[in-house]
C-alpha cells in the first residue's frame, strides 16, 4: 500500500502511544492527588494522531503544537524522563522547568513547541514553512491542532498565505469533537473542517484520527507533496478527547453514550490488533511492558531531580536590560 | 558622506544587509511591486526578487506570527507593517511568541526578526492612521524597540536591528521620511541599539526624546534659548533597552528633565522615562520630572484639532520652564 509504515515502523508508533497513555494516566493521578501544578491537558484517546503524524516526518521536520500535545511530543522523539521533568519543574526538564506540559520545545528533536494560545501553532508552522522555501531546503513543516483553533481569525489567515505561496507545511486537524466544553457543531456550521481546504487550493482529507496507520499514510503523502514543492495539505483526524478539556474541568457535558463507541475504538486497542497479527502477541505484550516501564522509571527519576535556581539575569535570558 | 532622504537611508539599509545575507528577506503589504507604501524597499523586488521581496495579503495577525518563527528556522525576516495603529494585530506574535520562547527554551532558538512600521500624525490621516503606540510595544520583556530620529540613524540602526539575535521593532515616522541628513558611506557603518545621542549640549534641562519628537525637541530648544535658557536634548534613539548611563548624565549635569513622547499619556513611554528618572537620579533633580505626550483621546481628524493634541516644540519648552520655575 502507498506511503504504509513498515513494520518497525507500526512497532514503534504502538510503543510510543502506549508511552503517552501511560503518562496521561500517570499523570493524572497525580494531579488527583494534588501533586502537579497547573492544569494538565490529557490527550488520551488521541495518542494515534500525535505519535503517528509525527512518525511520518522526518527529524529534522518542524511540528508544533498546541496545549494538548503529549502525544506529538513523545511521537516527534522527546523521552519520557525530559517531558515527566518539565512537568514537574525540574532542572532535567526540556526547558528546564520554564515551560511547563504546554509550551515544551526542543529543537534537536524539531519539537518547536507546544502553545497554549488557541490557534497559534497554525501560523507558526507556517512561518517555518516560509524559511524552508526561502532557504531552499527539503524540510517540512506539521501543525497539529485541534477544532477549536480551526474557528481562529489566524487560521485562515495562515491556511490563505500557505496556498498561495505553496509552502511546505501540513496542517493536521486533530478533529476530538470539543472546543473547551463546547461541542464543535456548536463552534462550526460545517461538520466536516477539511472542505475548507478547497478555499486555499490545498488538498483537504479526512482519516480516522484513531487509526495510526491511516494517519501515517495521509501525513507520509502531504509530506512528499510538500517536499516536491507542491504546497500545503490539510488533514482532518477524526478523533475524540476522552478525559475532558484539562484535570481542572468538571466533567458533566460528555456523556456515556456519546463516548461509549469511541473507547470502543481505542487507538491503542486498535493498534494492537493489527500488530498482533503482525508480529504475534507475546512480541506486543513486551512492547507495551517496555513502554510502561519507561514511564514508571521516568517518574521515579524526574521527582528526585533537583529544582531549577532562579536567575535573574541567566546569560541565556537575553531580556535583561544593557544596565 | 551621502545626502539622503530618511527613507532613502533605509532603503540602502535594506539593501546591503539582503546583499550581504541571503537569509534576510522582506514581507508585507505593498512592499514589493509598489516598493512600500512610503517607498522604503523602493526597486529591491527588481534586484532580490518575489521570493525574498513579497507582497503579502492584509493578514497581519498571521505575518508576525510567520515572522517569529521564520526567525527560529534560519531566516532573517523583516516584515513591513503599514501603520503602527495596526499593531495590535501583531500583539499575540509579540506577546506571547517572539518575547517568550528564547528564554523558555533555554537559548535553544534565536529569534532574529524587524518589524518595521511607522507612526505619529501631523497629517490628516484619522484616529485609526495617525497613533504612535511606542509604550504598548516597549512593555514587552524580551523585544528590543527603536525609533531613529535621523537618515543616519535610521540606516545604522535598521542595519544592527536585522544582524540582532532579538525581534527588534523598528518605529519609523511618516512625517520623518521625507527629512534629509547626512549618511556615513560604507557598508558596516553599524549605530549600536541601546546607545542615545546628545544632539543639543545644554546645563540648564535635559530634555529627552525620540523620532520626531527629537526635531520638536531641538526646536523647543531655540525656544528656550530666547529666553536664556540652555536646553539639552538627548535624542533615545532606542527606547528600549534604555541607555540609562546617557539619562544618568545628562541629569546630573543639569539638575532638570522633561521627557517627551507622542504617544498616549497614561500609562505611556513618557511615563516608564519619568518612573525611571525617578528612581535611578532622584538626588540629581531640583524638580519634579515634566512629561509631555498626547493627551487619552483619539487623535481627531481636522487640523486646527490635530494640532491641537500632538506634542510640539511650545508644549515641550513650556513643560521645560514649568520644571525651572
Amino acid at each position: 500500500m502507498l506511503n504504509a509504515p513498515s513494520t518497525d515502523e507500526l512497532k514503534d508508533i504502538h510503543h510510543k502511544m502506549v508511552v503517552t497513555r501511560e503518562l496521561e494516566e500517570v499523570l493524572g493521578a497525580y494531579a488527583k492527588e494534588g501533586k502537579t501544578r497547573g492544569p494538565i491537558h490529557r490527550c488520551d484517546g488521541q495518542e494515534a494522531v500525535g505519535v503517528a503524524a509525527c512518525a511520518a516526518l522526518r527529524v529534522d521536520d518542524y511540528v508544533c503544537t498546541t496545549h494538548r500535545g503529549h502525544h506529538v511530543y513523545v511521537g516527534k522523539g522527546l523521552t519520557a524522563r525530559g517531558i515527566v521533568a518539565e512537568i514537574f519543574g525540574r532542572e532535567t526538564g526540556y526547558c528546564k522547568g520554564r515551560g511547563g506540559h504546554m509550551l515544551l520545545g526542543d529543537v534537536k528533536t524539531g519539537m518547536l513547541g507546544g502553545n497554549a494560545i488557541v490557534g497559534a501553532g497554525i501560523p507558526a508552522a507556517t512561518g517555518m514553512a516560509l524559511s524552508m522555501q526561502i532557504l531552499k531546503q527539503d524540510r517540512v513543516s506539521m501543525v497539529v491542532f485541534g477544532d477549536g483553533a480551526a474557528q481562529t481569525g489566524i487560521c485562515h489567515e495562515a491556511m490563505n498565505i500557505a496556498g498561495l505561496w505553496k509552502l511546505p507545511v501540513i496542517f493536521v486537524l486533530e478533529n476530538n469533537q470539543y472546543g473547551l466544553t463546547v461541542r464543535q457543531e456548536v463552534q462550526s456550521p460545517v461538520e466536516d473542517l477539511s472542505i475548507r481546504a478547497a478555499g486555499y487550493a490545498m488538498p483537504g482529507e479526512i482519516v480516522d484520527g484513531n487509526d495510526a496507520e491511516a494517519v501515517y499514510r495521509a501525513v507520509a503523502a502531504a509530506a512528499e507533496r510538500a517536499r516536491r514543492g507542491e504546497g500545503p495539505s490539510l488533514i482532518e483526524a477524526k478523533t475524540y478527547r476522552v478525559k475532558g478539556f484539562s484535570t481542572s474541568d468538571m466533567g458533566g457535558y460528555q456523556s456515556e453514550e456519546e463516548m461509549a463507541p469511541w473507547l470502543d475504538r481505542d487507538p491503542i486497542k486498535l493498534s494492537a490488533e493489527k500488530l498482533v497479527a503482525l508480529v504475534g502477541a507475546d512480541t506486543v505484550a513486551a512492547i507495551e511492558a517496555a513502554a510502561r516501564a519507561e514511564v514508571a522509571q521516568a517518574f521515579e527519576t524526574a521527582l528526585s531531580d533537583p529544582f531549577p535556581t532562579f536567575e535573574i539575569h541567566a546569560p541565556s535570558a537575553a531580556y535583561s536590560e544593557t544596565k | 558622506m551621502t545626502l539622503m532622504r530618511y527613507a532613502e537611508a533605509l532603503n540602502a539599509a535594506l539593501r546591503e544587509e539582503m546583499q550581504r545575507d541571503a537569509s534576510v528577506f522582506l514581507f508585507g503589504e505593498d512592499i514589493g511591486r509598489y516598493g512600500g507604501v512610503f517607498k522604503v524597499s523602493k526597486d529591491l523586488r527588481d534586484e532580490f526578487g518575489d521570493a525574498r521581496v513579497r507582497d503579502t495579503p492584509i493578514s497581519e495577525q498571521a505575518l508576525t506570527a510567520m515572522a517569529v518563527t521564520a526567525a527560529m528556522s534560519g531566516t532573517r525576516p523583516v516584515l513591513e507593517i503599514m501603520y503602527a495603529d495596526f499593531l495590535p494585530l501583531s500583539l499575540d506574535a509579540l506577546v506571547n511568541q517572539a518575547s517568550v520562547f528564547t528564554y523558555l527554551w533555554e537559548g535553544q532558538v534565536d529569534i532574529p526578526f524587524v518589524l518595521r512600521t511607522q507612526g505619529g500624525g501631523g497629517v490628516g490621516t484619522g484616529a485609526q492612521h495617525a497613533k504612535s503606540l511606542d509604550a504598548m510595544v516597549c512593555h514587552i520583556p524580551g523585544i528590543k524597540v527603536v525609533a531613529p530620529a535621523t537618515p543616519a540613524d535610521a540606516k545604522g540602526l535598521l542595519k544592527s536591528a536585522i544582524r540582532d539575535r532579538q525581534p527588534v521593532v523598528f518605529l519609523e515616522h511618516k512625517l520623518l521620511y521625507n527629512t534629509r541628513g547626512e549618511v556615513p558611506d560604507g557598508d558596516e557603518v553599524l549605530v549600536p541599539i541601546g546607545k542615545a545621542k546628545t544632539v543639543v549640549e545644554g546645563k540648564h534641562v535635559s530634555i529627552f526624546a525620540s523620532s520626531k519628537m527629537v526635531i520638536e525637541a531641538e526646536n523647543a530648544a531655540r525656544l528656550l534659548a530666547k529666553d536664556g535658557i540652555e536646553a539639552e536634548v538627548i535624542d533615545l534613539r532606542t527606547l528600549r533597552p534604555l541607555d540609562l548611563d546617557a539619562i544618568r548624565q545628562s541629569i546630573a549635569k543639569t539638575n532638570h528633565a522633561v521627557v517627551v513622547n507622542e504617544g498616549w499619556t497614561f500609562c505611556g513611554y513618557a511615563s516608564e522615562l519619568s518612573a525611571t528618572i525617578m528612581e535611578h537620579c532622584f538626588d540629581d533633580l531640583d524638580a519634579p520630572v515634566a512629561r509631555v505626550a498626547m493627551p487619552d483621546m483619539a487623535i481627531p481628524y481636522s487640523e486646527p484639532l490635530e494640532m491641537a493634541v500632538l506634542p510640539n516644540a511650545v508644549k515641550i519648552a513650556a513643560a521645560a520652564k514649568k520644571a525651572l520655575a
